[in-house]
């Protein structure tokens, strides 16, 4: 109990840690305990704007999303490209609508964040009940074929990861 | 051999800058040029990342791990800019080129 009244947000302090070390590129002993201070008394003194707590239930899952998010940016990148650098009359913009199954706000970020990153796609809009986000796509073939490869590819690890505690 | 690596990663990265900015150029209308930036450009920038990560732990034996931190922001940043530029987009009611499909679906947010 009392654990969590000083670290209310462990996941957060960690982060801040290893940024603070980051920005420092160095592991000597008095950043890593300015760095320890710091992280704790930040997500502290912040906690008022940080009103649900993050869970993360299958950090192996997370692991295997970011690599394949990795992947699919590499890909992405030479896809986009090539359409890019092609015709423009040969490309088929088109806007589509995602229902959402996933509640957990953190996660409904991070899936509109790696709709941003991958393949042709870029997110717009979320409806204000946060049940559908609205995507644009630069080249478009099969609207239900890209909503099912998102939901399948991205949308259903993050739920597993962000479930709520 | 190193140089060779860095020369080839420096070469990558600025190719796909290039090609992002030519789409921000050449791309008929505003969301399809929200495509060039927020893509083509974080291979572009990751590679010159690498390049400097690499460059600046060999060269000078210092582990530089600055450019981990370039590159979290990076990706953290970019959609969320690009997700506010069209949500204002969609609010000024901005024209989408005619063969867009499905504009309809836009109304409804």
């Amino acid at each position: 109990m009392m654990l969590k009244k000083l670290f209310p947000h462990p996941i957060l302090m960690l982060v801040l840690w290893a940024t603070w070390l980051l920005l420092h590129n160095s592991l000597a002993p008095g950043h890593i305990v300015l760095g320890f201070i710091l992280a704790t008394f930040i997500p502290w003194l912040t906690s008022g704007f940080w009103p649900e707590k993050i869970c993360l239930q299958k950090p192996l899952t997370l692991f295997k999303f970011l690599g394949v998010v990795l992947w699919d940016m590499l890909v992405a990148n030479f896809t986009v490209a090539k359409l890019i650098l092609g015709k423009n009359e040969h490309l088929q913009p088109s806007f589509i609508c995602i229902e959402l199954d996933i509640t957990s706000p953190v996660g409904i970020s991070l899936l509109a964040n790696t709709i941003s990153l991958t393949p042709g796609t870029v997110s717009c809009d979320l409806s204000a009940d946060h049940r559908q986000l609205l995507v644009h796509g630069l080249h478009i073939k099969d609207a239900q074929a890209t909503i099912n490869e998102i939901k399948k590819r991205y949308e259903k690890p993050l739920m597993e990861v962000f479930t709520s505690c | 051999m190193l140089e060779w690596i860095l020369a080839l990663l420096v070469l990558i990265g600025a190719f796909f800058t290039l090609v992002g900015s030519i789409g921000l150029y050449k791309l008929p209308d505003f969301f399809m040029r929200l495509h060039g930036p927020t893509k083509a450009t974080t291979l572009g920038v990751g590679a010159i990342l690498l390049a400097s990560a690499l460059y600046f732990t060999f060269i000078t034996e210092q582990t530089s791990l600055h450019e981990v931190l370039v590159t979290i922001f990076l990706f953290i940043t970019a959609p969320v800019s690009a997700h506010l530029m069209a949500k204002a987009a969609l609010h000024i009611k901005l024209k989408q080129i005619e063969r867009t499909q499905n504009v309809s679906e836009t109304e409804r947010f």
